[in-house]
């Protein structure tokens, strides 16, 4: 990152300046950019290194990397934007497999005309998750495209984390007998962004539940309870995600309708639309699979943390040669809670 | 949450559940068709076929607006996308149904330019005023609204037709595939299988919830008496459809051959009129449509009026139907009719999925082989059952 001298240029107009192609032509323009806007906001002794790459320690233990590329629409939402979002969803990837997160990692691409003034917004925003979470944003990179080849901004985040040994958490882990809980209520997010997305005016607006939850990992890592399997429900929701890890521990599942945390107001929405809560996607929640003994424990932990207040204990693993995950409705008949298929389109009758 | 869980409460649908037991002779097999794919998706989510004694099966009906639509008519949306360039806006519901050539409206819509673009366009909206907000933003360019569905969906289209008269709009029209509930039953009683055997394998129908709203119970009045098969209108919550299954049965032990209105808190004898006003005001009857599966059904689809022809895609664009044979292996037809059920199509659940659906009752989480796939592949199947209930305490 090289400096610029004051008084050669002027400060970048954050109010009614745009991104243009200069920005990421790695000259004067992009340097100004680098340092008025993103390094200003994300500050820290790495960032402030300078250097194309960051030189950071590490704590003994294994480490644990992930990345994952944010391409929201829209961009701001009720109860968050793409800014935390690219935050939250990476540490929690890395949280979710027992590590403690360390390190990020952000890409940018912008797209030409891009307001300056939302990119602050984005990387307040940013720096607000950051901080709040303790994981630094170490190194970053920033790219700019013309107009009409991205969709405003692209983030890319990547985490670095370290896990102790001993603490394995894999998606093929479940076992029979075991329990499966959900560490709050579900389908937020995704009802947040749709309703957005397609200017759905609902009385009640719902707020995505974008948020780190590598402290609530942490508590129910700590209370000693036999956990197989960690794995946060965004994209394909809740259903998807227990679908993933029956197939990998090669078991079955059995879900309990009634057992579902769902706010009245997610409830409603889907109904409306025709969408169904179990798909719909999740920023700030946590599936966790455990020993049936050590189920009730976890549970109070989790209901100790701030982020665990709703958990609730929503079903069992059982053996099924063909990996199916069902539920007994509420009432109590039986269905199949199958893979997403496509996308959830709304429907009209 | 209110109004909704009074619908889906376990307890009341057990006592009804055992009320159909107890009614259901032993001996005898009751067979009752479900029209609507609302009810459909009730059955398959809420598993109240688990509730039902052996002797009560439910066959799925046609009463998919997606699933009776045939290719020509998904064929000619995309034409108009790609061909004519306008910007076409549709219900989420089409967009994933196979058309031509491999081809989808959403296979289509990736193809085609991002909004904003001169060329064609394809949009999801939710409802057909989102379409004409659509056309009163961009007036140089030509809107499409792809209308499709069945009485329920008529009307709204209808009204912007009208709206958009009132408005003086040049760039807005409607590719009209909206279709009739009554003829679509009765075609199901005359099919020619059914000539074939002599007799119809159903003991009497649900009738539908939403489009009886509209319609009025009056219209299967007809064939009630006509076909001698009872038919009651339910709502399509899954307690509406366990006691209109014990309705029907007391009908079938009663020989009775009547029209009942479960649905009594939406559905009237004489349904919306001023919707139906509204309607005959807009359209009129199409002397012939085809329906996929069904084939060609006299008097069973509705056009735009020519009082309103400026609105009506097919003149305004002059694009023709043109007749697609379905896929030879899919037994859609045979499905939609009642005469077989998904699991004894040869592709169902092997080379027709959801993922890669072959046949219309694949396409929409309505279909009877969606929600088959979906939710009801178990049914028959011996299951390991979990040993304990987890979370019943």
């Amino acid at each position: 990152m090289s400096s610029v001298r004051k008084g050669y240029v002027r400060p970048l107009d954050l109010k009614h300046g745009r991104v243009d192609l200069t920005h990421g032509s790695g000259g004067r323009a992009m340097a100004q950019l680098i340092e008025e806007l993103f390094a200003r906001r994300l500050g820290n002794a790495y960032l402030g290194q300078g250097n194309d790459a960051a030189v950071v320690p590490i704590p003994p233990g294994r480490l644990v990397v992930s990345t994952d590329g944010h391409v929201v629409a829209p961009l701001f939402f009720p109860g968050g934007d793409i800014g935390c979002l690219a935050v939250h969803g990476t540490i929690n990837d890395v949280a979710v497999l027992g590590a403690t997160p360390l390190y990020l990692a952000a890409g940018f691409i912008l797209e030409e005309g891009f307001p300056l003034a939302d990119l602050a917004r984005i990387v307040d925003s940013m720096a607000e998750a950051a901080s709040a979470a303790g994981v630094p944003v170490v190194t970053g990179d920033t790219k700019v495209v013309e107009q009409g080849k991205a969709d405003g901004i692209y983030i890319t985040t990547t985490g670095i984390g370290v896990v102790a040994d001993g603490a394995d958490y894999s998606g093929d882990r479940a076992r029979v007998g075991d329990r499966i809980i959900v560490s709050g209520t579900i389908g937020e997010h995704g009802m947040a962004v749709l309703a957005q997305r397609e200017s759905i005016g609902f009385s009640a607006a719902i707020r995505s539940d974008t948020a780190a939850l590598h402290g609530l990992i942490a508590s129910m890592r700590a209370s000693g309870a036999a956990i197989r399997v960690l794995r946060d429900p965004t994209r394909g929701g809740v259903a998807t995600t227990l679908n993933e890890i029956a197939r990998q521990s090669g078991v079955g599942m059995m879900l309990q309708e009634s057992a579902l945390p769902i706010l009245p107001e997610v409830t409603a929405a889907c109904e409306f639309l025709g969408l169904d809560p179990l798909y719909v996607a999740n920023e700030g929640k946590i599936l966790a699979i455990v020993a049936a003994e050590d189920a009730d424990g976890l549970l109070a932990t989790m209901h100790a943390h701030p982020l665990g207040r709703r958990a609730a204990l929503i079903g069992s693993v059982h053996a099924d040669a063909q990996h199916f995950v069902q539920m007994t409705t509420t009432l109590g008949g039986r269905r199949i809670v199958d893979w997403l298929t496509g996308e959830q389109l709304p429907r009209i009758c | 949450m209110k109004y909704i869980d009074e619908f889906r409460d376990g307890e009341l649908a057990r006592g009804l559940a055992a009320a159909i037991e107890r009614a259901a002779r032993a001996r005898r097999e009751y067979r009752f068709m479900e029209f609507c794919g609302g009810h459909t998706h009730a059955i398959a989510r809420y598993g109240v076929s688990d509730l039902l004694p052996p002797g009560v099966r439910m066959i799925h009906g046609p009463g998919c607006p997606v699933c009776v639509l045939p290719i020509g008519r998904i064929d000619m949306a995309i034409r108009l996308a790609l061909e004519a360039g306008v910007i076409l806006c549709s219900y989420g519901d089409p967009l994933r149904v196979p058309a031509s050539h491999g081809q989808s409206l959403l296979r289509a819509k990736a193809t085609l330019g991002r909004p904003g673009s001169t060329g064609g366009e394809i949009r999801m909206v939710y409802s057909c005023a989102d379409a004409l907000t659509v056309a009163q933003q961009q007036p140089a360019r030509q809107v499409v609204f792809f209308a499709i569905g069945f009485e329920t969906t008529t009307p709204p289209t209808a009204v912007v037709i009208k709206q958009a008269q009132a408005l003086g709009l040049r760039n807005f029209s409607v590719l009209c595939c909206h279709v009739l509930t009554p003829s679509a039953i009765a075609s199901i009683l005359e099919s020619p299988e059914v000539r074939q055997w002599g007799s119809v394998p159903l003991d009497g129908f649900v009738g539908p919830a939403h489009v009886s709203t509209i319609i009025g119970t009056r219209p299967y009045e007809f064939f009630a008496e006509e076909y001698r098969k009872p038919v009651v209108i339910a709502g399509f919550e899954p307690l509406d459809v366990l006691q209109a299954i014990l309705m029907l049965i007391e009908q079938v032990n009663a020989g009775r051959a009547c029209v009942e209105n479960q649905f009594r808190r939406a559905v009237t004898r004489e349904g919306n009129l001023k919707a139906q006003q509204v309607v005959a005001e807009v359209f009129e009857l199409r002397r012939s449509f085809a329906w996929r599966g069904l084939g060609e059904l006299p008097y069973s689809a509705l056009r735009i009026r020519s009082n309103f022809a400026e609105f009506d895609a097919e003149r305004r664009f002059s694009i023709d139907y043109q007749a697609v044979p379905d896929h030879p292996a899919c037994e859609c037809g045979a499905i939609l009719r009642g005469v077989k059920r998904p699991a004894e199509c040869r592709i169902f659940g092997s080379v027709c999925t959801p993922e890669n659906p072959i046949g219309s009752c694949m396409v929409s989480a309505e279909g009877a082989c969606a929600a088959h796939y979906s939710y009801g592949r178990l049914s028959g199947q011996s299951l390991s059952q979990p040993r304990e209930s987890a979370v019943n305490r």
